[in-house]
């Protein structure tokens, strides 16, 4: 993933200017409490959750171990199916590719099914400096793509906008890349939809080359999987003469029965319906058939490096489903812009450090986004314990330690902007082994709380401006038992 | 039986009421309670924030510590949490990098002995009237470390709908986080704050007098963020609760 540019603020900073935006704010929380019961229905609908979220952990991490083997398998799979086989070590070799196939074709304008591989190494941006222009044909993804925004969510990308900003923009923009919006348009839901519709079936008709992602790629027979909701995505994998599906190398899964397994989590957990509407899957090229050419990019940018941590792999299980975005109470108040990638919420916290580094003020922050509720890892489909994950960051974070970057073992140093907090932890630790020290401490405080300031300076002046600290008791718990007990204990 | 009170570095610190109704109520219960006093903190401050080197020699503390007690009994999840969960992977991670079993075996030797009270209450002693009294209207908020890594599940309201006097009343959306989260509270302090004030708005809107948890650092928050609004509502602690008899309501 590209770096941001070392302005992007990190995490609190840019999550705090969220919280005061009350428009924002509201529409998140409409958005995710209502998925999030209606996911919880869908879940519990299934007898079986517990065993299929266990086949989903198992069959990723199976596949994980072993991804050399499939991924070769892959890649004769898909060439024997009359494709062609890329392979993208970063961001730029990807756009690269991608853009000198467009080129090839002659073509400059290019149709997207939507997609996060595509979005995490900035495509859209890299093939409009070579002069080529992609269109977003999912509905939000139109959305962001018009109001010059970035998405804020990894299923629902307009998810930061209510309808009346949605059909605001639909009016204001949609002339300048085609069919303008009809006249008189409202913000009701099926005529903001009828507008999107006829505004990119103008683009369907006409383009030649279309770009895709993956949410599976079946090793056996090298079968590619995308499960939506619009159908928009089957008619750019199917119309254009050309198809190029840039993939990131952990989508894969070894079979088509492992696919029932996913085809069943997936839908439930993102969109809370039993089965999503579209499930496209295509196979190479086939004469007379679909898209004449297929390319299938496939990306590593940092993959192979979070593979090498132990605790830090579980991320790769990630099916992009979107229900921890949807139960974590930090997501819903910071909104996804603050996360600064294309993967926001709780997974964007793990995933994006690990894919980028720990090196910005905005990425060594992520780790932190997080108050450990544990709500993400509860309704994870594939069981990635997003709050072990996080704390490892953190560690990485402070204390530095080996790391793989580009396929090298190197040692990192803990992030700057760290000392006073370890040292404290460190005179934390120091006295809790002394208790006679600790103790000390306690009866200071006591004996001085009548000069507690309400409002602290330094890092406790974060607590203070929102809440009240407790006051201080005259006597400390261990003092009171030694006074009205003695040392019976074993001190 | 062998019980000895783990009371926490914050229950020790700001909140001596709440180790003192332990004891209270365990003795009511007939358990014999004793106070190691070379106890001090479980570690998990240094190991959520990722200083996990400084959290091993917390593990080893707590092992020797509380070494020849049949249980351990604390009135904090998160702590409970950090043992349970925490210590393993410590003790693992420590094995891995080749330093050896010890920091594995202080874990094994600690993690099946150690229970937050509640589950001491239901599940060693069995009991769920404890004989309280607290003439209040009290909602309870289930923190998340109580609810997810522990699951403590029913047992809280079990022992709450057994006091005589209370009257439990529910809370929207308790099963969301509070905003506490350790340092989270201070390093992200914007996002913890909202969390808060929607926490604080959901608890006053039950009409409860008094805000139940069973983690004094929830309490900290909530009881923080309902002072700074100026509101009438408590936070207590559930041993406060279930220490309280007629004669003496805490
Ligand atoms: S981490 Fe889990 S819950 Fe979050 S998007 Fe990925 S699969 Fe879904």
């Amino acid at each position: 993933m590209p770096t941001p540019p070392g302005a992007a603020p990190a995490f609190p900073d840019a999550a705090e200017r969220s919280t005061r935006d009350t428009t924002l704010r509201n529409n998140l929380r409409r958005a995710t409490h209502t998925i999030r019961a209606k996911r919880a229905a869908a879940v519990a609908e299934l007898a079986d959750w517990g065993e299929l979220r266990a086949a989903g952990a198992a069959i990723k991490d199976h596949t994980l171990r072993h991804l050399d083997h499939y991924l070769e398998q892959v890649e004769a799979a898909v060439t024997a199916a009359g494709g062609q086989v890329h392979w993208a070590v970063d961001a730029a070799e990807a756009n690269a590719i991608v853009t000198r196939l467009v080129r090839e074709t002659g073509e400059r304008e290019v149709v997207k099914v939507k997609s996060m591989a595509t979005q995490e190494i900035g495509l859209n941006e890299a093939l409009a400096a070579a002069g080529i222009t992609a269109y977003e044909t999912d509905l939000a993804e139109l959305i962001v793509q018009l109001g010059h925004d970035l998405p804020s969510h990894i299923l629902v990308p307009a998810i930061h906008r209510n309808r009346a900003e949605i059909r605001d923009i639909f009016r204001t923009q949609m002339g300048r890349w085609g069919r303008p919006a009809p006249a008189g348009l409202t913000d009701e839901p099926a005529e903001l939809a009828e507008a999107a519709r006829l505004h990119l079936r103008e683009k369907f008709l006409s383009a030649k080359v279309a770009v895709s992602g993956a949410n599976f790629i079946v090793a056996e027979t090298g079968t590619l999987v995308v499960v939506e909701s619009e159908g928009n995505g089957r008619m750019c994998l199917t119309l254009p003469e050309t198809l190029i599906s840039v993939v990131g190398i952990e989508k894969v899964i070894p079979s088509w029965r492992d696919l029932e397994v996913f085809l069943q989590l997936l839908p439930r957990s993102s969109t809370a319906e039993r089965m999503n509407p579209y499930t496209s899957m295509w196979t190479g090229t086939t004469d007379g058939d679909g898209p004449a050419a297929f390319h299938l990019v496939l990306l590593d940018n940092g993959r192979t490096d979070a593979l090498a941590d132990q605790v830090g792999r579980q991320a790769l299980r990630c099916i992009r489903c979107s229900a921890c975005l949807n139960v974590c109470p930090v997501y819903e108040r910071a909104g996804g812009h603050a996360y600064g990638s294309a993967y926001p919420g709780p997974i964007g916290a793990i995933l994006t450090p690990q894919l980028r580094g720990t090196v910005s003020a905005l990425d060594a922050s992520l780790p932190y986004a997080s108050s450990l509720c544990g709500a993400c890892y509860e309704v994870c489909p594939v069981a990635i314990d997003i709050p072990e994950v996080l704390v490892r960051l953190r560690e990485r974070v402070v204390e530095g330690g080996p790391v793989t970057v580009r396929g090298t073992r190197a040692v990192i140093r803990p992030a700057r902007g760290h000392a006073a907090e370890r040292a404290a932890m460190r005179a934390a630790r120091w006295a809790f082994e002394h208790p006679r020290a600790l103790r000390a401490g306690q009866r200071l405080a006591s004996r001085t709380r009548a000069l507690h300031p309400r409002h602290l300076p330094g890092p406790g002046r974060a607590w203070t401006r929102g809440r009240d600290l407790p006051e201080v008791p005259a006597e400390s718990f261990r003092d009171w038992w030694q006074r009205t007990r003695g040392e019976r204990g074993t001190a | 039986m062998r019980v000895a009170l783990f009371v926490t570095c914050v229950n020790d610190t700001l909140y001596p009421r709440t180790g003192q109704a332990v004891v209270t109520l365990l003795e009511r219960l007939g358990v014999e309670v004793d106070f190691p006093a070379a106890q001090s903190c479980c570690g998990q401050p240094q190991y959520n924030t990722g200083y996990r080197h400084e959290s091993e020699p917390l593990l080893r503390h707590y092992a020797e510590v509380f070494a020849g007690y049949d249980h351990i009994v604390t009135p904090s999840g998160s702590c409970v949490a950090m043992v349970r969960d925490n210590y393993p992977r410590l003790g693992a991670r420590a094995r891995a990098e080749g330093r050896g079993s010890a920091l594995a075996e202080a874990a094994a030797n600690v993690v099946p002995r150690t229970y937050e009270l509640t589950e001491f209450l239901v599940d060693v002693l069995g009991v769920t009237d404890v004989g309280a009294y607290y003439p209040h209207t009290v909602t309870y908020h289930p923190t998340c470390h109580g609810l997810r890594m522990l699951g403590l599940g029913d047992r809280p309201l079990a022992l709450l709908r057994q006091v005589r006097g209370l009257k439990l009343v529910e809370l929207a959306g308790a099963d969301e986080c509070c905003g506490f989260g350790g340092t989270f509270a201070v390093k992200n302090a914007a996002v913890s704050t909202a969390m808060g004030a929607d926490k604080a708005r959901a608890i006053e809107a039950t009409g409860a007098d008094v805000v139940c948890t069973v983690d004094n650092s929830c309490q900290t928050h909530i009881g923080g963020t309902l002072s700074r609004r100026g509101s009438a509502v408590r936070p207590v602690h559930l041993a406060e609760i279930l220490a309280s008899t007629e004669g003496r309501v805490l």
